[in-house]
């Protein structure tokens, strides 16, 4: 075991290399277009399933449940900022009765009763919150957590653990994706929701309603009929939201700012795992993982703990799905399908169950790898195809468990250590 | 001639049991005032019984332990020792009967409730927590800190440090402080499980064949532990080396397929039929 001080330098210098790589370099890079805005865009988006893996290694490295519905917690967060997204976007829908403008992507797939004509459509109750970007992101944490809570509350107090939370939290994507595929939820089935142009404009943190604000914006503009964008004589609501000023999700300074907020979150998260980790409570989840019953003899009630751990894994998890889909612009029930729950596994274990920097490793590493081998490229020899990328990512999951039980972390640790001639080498031991 | 001496000599035996355990037998806590009981009882049983699949594993009526006592049980394999662990301290839930404890019910209280009103226990194999060390181990079984927002925010103060360093230092084990429990020996993983049951100063002591695996110094010295310790606490100890059993020197009580068989010195069990029976399975 090496002194405390001695790690804590050990583990902030990879800290503060990421930091400079991720603030400094790739800015840069993109500044002398060695990069493209694309790219940049890309790398903030695996950012976010850099979130999601922590939340999961948090669970599962640490606590030792193996959560298989992290994608469910994603896309609540995902759809509650795409709901806000799709309020403020889009020139098309109508405005309703109540003086709310249909979002465009709902009004493409509203399902009508039989007799309804489109101007019968109504926003409905639930979308209405998230009209105001601060409630958005709150409820885009909230609604994660309460679920995890009320899930967990059931399932830990009643001892479902191993296996059987696997395929009970299995189950539950499942039928998260089914009811977010569903026409008559109202969230747009399995189109999705989409038509996002602008974030943050400044009716979205003042205003609770869309008629609040088109009198705040009439009032600042003072008759002036040259708004009248679709000159039908009149200033309403359509006008004043094609007129509707905010960050343009196509510009590419927001593309940049939106991938250094991730970076920032990314790190937020990364700081509060590892309090987490290191606290008193990290020892108990650690203590969890290695033997549940016993804990109970001393006093302790895992499931308090389990609880928690699953709630700020689905907060994380929320965070992440927030944070996705103004940089992808577009959020579908595929994003929730039972499969990527599974992946997130995939990227925690490749990168290192466990530790907190091996998620994030693992996460960014199989999402490049993703990006880079699911396109075609030609080595002369041989071509490759994208078909082949299933068969890839199995074969990498099969050696890393076999020959690199610790994850991709070890050979950065290893390789770390025969730099520094650091003899007493001992990766369980690091965070 | 002689045989009927002997099995003369035998029945008086039995009477002799009968009347040791006919002093649980006029003493029923369901019946009684509670502070009348409690005050002569740490721990007591009322028709307390378990079946698995229509096996009655423990079928005990009356049995108590009194304040201050050191008792060891002993027993055939199968006889129920363990099994009455898990009923006192909650891990199994009884069929029928009740268990009483410091003057309350804990019947149908749950493990940890159960933990918290200081029934402490080590298990057969020696638990402890592999990715934790010594130290962490030590740490976690602190009385006092089992919720969870305690544990997020606080850190452990210098006197609870100053404690898990005494207790190290008592068993030979300051020199693993900081070593994960999964590299100890099986010797030094018993010391820290019982380490573990100790700081967190429970009242009544359950130990489940403390001396199962140690070697014979480890044994001793297990032992001499166990008198230290119960020189404050009420220890319930299990074990099945007789040699270890003489060392505590102890009141015994002997189960067998479930039941109380009898109850008396070492030695008297030695002499007695019934038990030598159920041992030897004649």
């Amino acid at each position: 075991m090496k002194p405390v001080a001695q790690q804590l330098v050990e583990s902030k210098r990879s800290l503060v290399l990421l930091a400079i790589l991720g603030f400094f370099i790739l800015p840069f890079l993109y500044s002398i277009d060695v990069l493209s805005i694309g790219q940049i865009n890309m790398i903030g988006r695996y950012m976010t399933f850099a979130i999601l893996a922590l939340g999961l290694d948090l669970l599962w490295g640490y606590v030792g449940i193996l959560s298989l519905c992290q994608c469910t917690f994603f896309c609540l967060g995902a759809y509650a900022m795409g709901m806000h997204l799709a309020h403020h976007g889009g020139p098309e829908g109508i405005i309703d009765a109540n003086g709310w403008k249909l979002p465009a992507c709902l009004f493409v797939v509203y399902p009508y009763d039989v007799g309804e004509s489109s101007g019968d459509a109504l926003v409905p109750f639930f979308w209405k919150p998230f009209w105001n970007l601060p409630l958005t992101i709150l409820l885009g944490l909230l609604i994660p957590v309460v679920c995890s809570f009320v899930l967990g509350y059931f399932v830990f107090r009643s001892r479902v653990r191993g296996v059987y939370f696997a395929i009970l939290s299995q189950a539950i994507a499942v039928a998260g994706w089914l009811v977010f595929c569903r026409n008559d939820v109202k969230l747009c089935g399995t189109n999705g929701l989409t038509r996002f142009d602008v974030i943050a404009p400044a009716e979205s943190l003042t205003t609770f309603h869309p008629e609040d604000a088109k009198d705040q914006w009439i009032a600042s503009h003072d008759g002036d009929m040259g708004q009248d964008l679709n000159s039908d004589g009149k200033l309403d609501q359509l006008d004043y939201s094609m007129a509707e000023v905010g960050f343009s999700l196509s510009e590419p300074n927001v593309q940049l700012s939106l991938y250094l907020l991730t970076l920032t979150c990314l790190f937020g998260s990364f700081f509060l795992c590892k309090w987490i980790v290191n606290s008193r409570l990290g020892r108990v989840l650690i203590a969890i993982r290695d033997d549940e019953s016993t804990l109970n003899f001393f006093g302790y009630k895992p499931h308090q703990y389990k609880i928690f751990a699953f709630c700020i894994a689905a907060a994380l998890a929320g965070l992440a799905g927030m944070l996705y889909i103004p940089q992808m612009k577009i959020i579908t029930p595929s994003n929730m399908e039972a499969v990527r729950s599974v992946l997130v596994v995939v990227w925690v274990a490749v990168g290192g169950r466990g530790t907190l920097r091996g998620a994030i490793l693992g996460a960014l590493t199989v999402n490049l790898l993703y990006n880079y081998l699911t396109s075609e490229h030609d080595y002369g020899l041989f071509s490759w195809s994208p078909d082949y990328w299933p068969i890839f990512l199995g074969i990498a999951f099969v050696l890393v468990v076999l020959y690199l039980p610790n994850g991709l972390i070890e050979v950065v640790d290893r390789v770390k250590a025969r730099l520094g001639n650091n003899s007493n080498f001992n990766p369980i031991e690091k965070v | 001639m002689s045989a009927e001496v002997e099995s003369g000599s035998s029945n008086s035996m039995v009477e002799q049991e009968n009347m040791a355990l006919k002093e649980y037998r006029n003493f029923l806590p369901s019946k009684i005032k509670k502070d009348i009981w409690s005050s002569k009882y740490l721990l007591f049983v009322e028709s307390l019984s378990v079946s698995f699949d229509g096996f009655k594993a423990v079928d005990i009526p009356h049995f108590g332990i009194k304040h201050g006592e050191l008792r060891v049980i002993i027993g055939p394999n199968g006889a129920g020792k363990t099994t009455f662990c898990d009923l006192v301290s909650g891990k199994t839930p009884p069929s029928t009967g009740k268990v009483y404890y410091d003057g309350k019910n804990i019947t149908q209280m749950d493990e940890s409730d159960i933990a918290l009103m200081g029934i402490g226990r080590k298990f057969q194999t020696p638990t402890v927590f592999d990715s934790l060390s010594t130290y962490e181990n030590l740490l976690l079984a602190l009385p006092g800190n089992q919720d969870w927002q305690d544990n997020l925010l606080k850190r452990e103060s210098g006197e609870e440090k100053n404690q898990i360093l005494e207790i190290l230092e008592k068993v030979n084990l300051s020199k693993c402080r900081d070593i994960p429990a999964k590299s100890l020996s099986h010797g030094q993983r018993q010391w820290l499980a019982i380490s573990a049951l100790i700081i967190s100063k429970p009242k009544l002591l359950l130990v489940d064949e403390p001396a199962a695996g140690l070697t014979d110094l480890e044994t001793e010295r297990t032992a001499d532990l166990l008198m230290e310790l119960a020189e404050d606490h009420t220890l319930v100890v299990i074990e099945h080396d007789m040699d270890f059993v003489r060392r505590l020197g102890q009141k015994v009580t002997v189960l067998n397929e479930g039941r109380v068989l009898a109850e008396g010195s070492l030695e008297e069990m030695e002499m007695n039929e019934e038990v030598m029976e159920a041992y030897l399975g004649r």
